[in-house]
């Protein structure tokens, strides 16, 4: 099984020179860590910033400075500031290379749910429902299963849904899925995790052709 | 015409129950936190407010909502505040969530002289419920209008007594298009200069948009979220 930040690594992989990239929050964030050395990749955070630098230390606070999860963060030389309008206007038309949420259920055709439990938790889409609309390339990180230990991978969606067929790749702790016409496809198993395992955890239409590849990094 | 007023108090007058604000901000960085004390201290109730965020539960809107002030919050993201959630789920206050970026856009049209646009935010969802949807080149959009408000509330770095306005890093967010959006529009800044003294280059906001200005005082800048490395 993958942990977070082993999750974060794999997606790592999906990354390419030059790319524009938004990061949601919880695991999708921990991807900024695994940018390979020498890789020209800008980080995009729909508060208002692209360009978006690590953390600050103590003395680089600026409490004028944050990024979508409220975090303090810091600038890189070539950053820009912008707002609201013009941060969802790049995300809109398809500027925004490579989109990584976090989930709480995806179904075998690729929507997605991930903002609200009706009568239970109600926080708010923020920008999720913008990004999921127009990004043509999102990929899910999150566990496979929930809390309950049952299976965020389903056939239809119990939850409100945040954006229709828009998820291509799920990456989770047990494995590496993309979405196709015909469900979830595996394409790599986590180390010690087994096709049945995966087959168990998994409640949508679930592709399984030839040997399956463990993850590497 | 002078558009500068002394403080907070005197410049939310006008501000009466049932009326709809805009206020600027993304979570508690680049919030109007004078005004937001003066519309707490006049006990104005009734309130329809557009903001990204709600606030924590003492501070911020959350502050408006403590004192139940806030009929109504049009958001994206509520879900830093305990007190907004109970009233939610109690039926005691309407939330109308929407995508941050219909949010923005919203405020933007409506600043822009545009009525209505068509997103493709929010589709297939219950964001969609009860408006237009129309297809163009094969995919689908909803209608969403320009927001309607009374008041709009930002907060800027610097500003000068006509009413051009700079903003600061990513406290700039929501408060550039707010401050395009109201029927009367009123700025809050950290530092008040003369005409003349800004860059032109460098003018977020032109001071046609803004209607009143004050520098402000006392600022906390509350942070939600302090990591360092």
């Amino acid at each position: 099984m993958l942990t977070k930040q082993q999750i974060a690594q794999r997606i790592a992989k999906e990354l390419k020179d030059g790319y524009y990239v938004n990061l949601g929050i919880g695991i999708p964030t921990l991807v900024a860590n695994y940018v390979p050395a020498g890789m020209d990749v800008t980080l995009q955070s729909e508060n208002g910033l692209l360009g978006m630098g690590p953390f600050p230390t103590e003395e680089e606070i600026d409490a004028d400075l944050i990024n979508a999860g409220k975090q303090t963060v810091t600038t890189l030389p070539g950053s820009v500031f912008f707002d609201s309008a013009i941060s969802f206007a790049m995300i809109r038309s398809g500027r925004v290379d490579l989109t990584v949420l976090g989930a709480m259920e995806v179904n075998d055709k690729g929507d997605i749910a991930n903002w609200k439990i009706p009568g239970k938790m109600v926080k708010g889409m923020g920008g999720a429902m913008d990004l999921v609309a127009s990004a043509q390339n999102i990929i899910v990180a999150m566990q496979h299963t929930n809390r309950a230990g049952q299976s965020k991978l389903l056939k239809e969606l119990g939850l409100p849904v945040t954006g229709l067929e828009c998820v291509k790749k799920v990456v989770t702790n047990l494995c590496v899925m993309d979405i196709t016409d015909r469900g979830f496809e595996l394409k790599e198993l986590a180390p010690g995790v087994s096709v049945k395992e995966v087959q168990d955890a998994t409640l949508g239409r679930l592709i399984v052709q030839g040997d399956i590849p463990d993850i590497s990094f | 015409m002078n558009k500068v007023v002394n403080n907070a108090e005197e410049a939310i007058q006008g501000i009466s129950d049932g009326m709809t604000l805009m206020l600027g901000g993304f979570g508690l960085c680049g919030i109007p936190e004078n005004n937001i004390r003066a519309l707490v201290n006049s006990g104005v109730k009734n309130l329809t407010c557009i903001s990204n965020n709600a606030g924590v539960d003492d501070f911020g809107i959350g502050l408006m909502l403590q004192g139940k002030q806030v009929r109504k919050m049009i958001s994206s993201y509520v879900g830093e505040n305990a007190e907004f959630e109970r009233q939610l789920l109690s039926g005691e206050l309407e939330v109308e969530l929407l995508p941050q970026g219909t949010l923005a856009e919203r405020c933007r049209a409506a600043g822009a002289g545009i009525p209505a646009f068509y997103t493709p935010a929010g589709y297939g969802t219950e964001v969609a419920e009860g408006k237009e949807v129309r297809e163009f080149g094969g995919k689908k959009y909803i209608m969403e209008e320009a927001f309607q408000s009374d008041f709009a509330i930002v907060k800027a770095w610097k500003g000068d007594t006509d009413g051009n306005l700079i903003f600061k890093a990513t406290a700039r967010n929501f408060n550039p298009l707010m401050a395009m959006a109201g029927k009367v529009t009123i700025a809050e800044v950290e530092e008040l200069v003369q005409p003349g003294e800004l860059d032109p280059n460098f003018i977020h906001t032109p001071s046609i948009f803004v209607n009143r200005i004050f520098q402000g005082v006392d600022y906390e800048k509350r942070i939600e979220q302090r990591t360092v490395k």
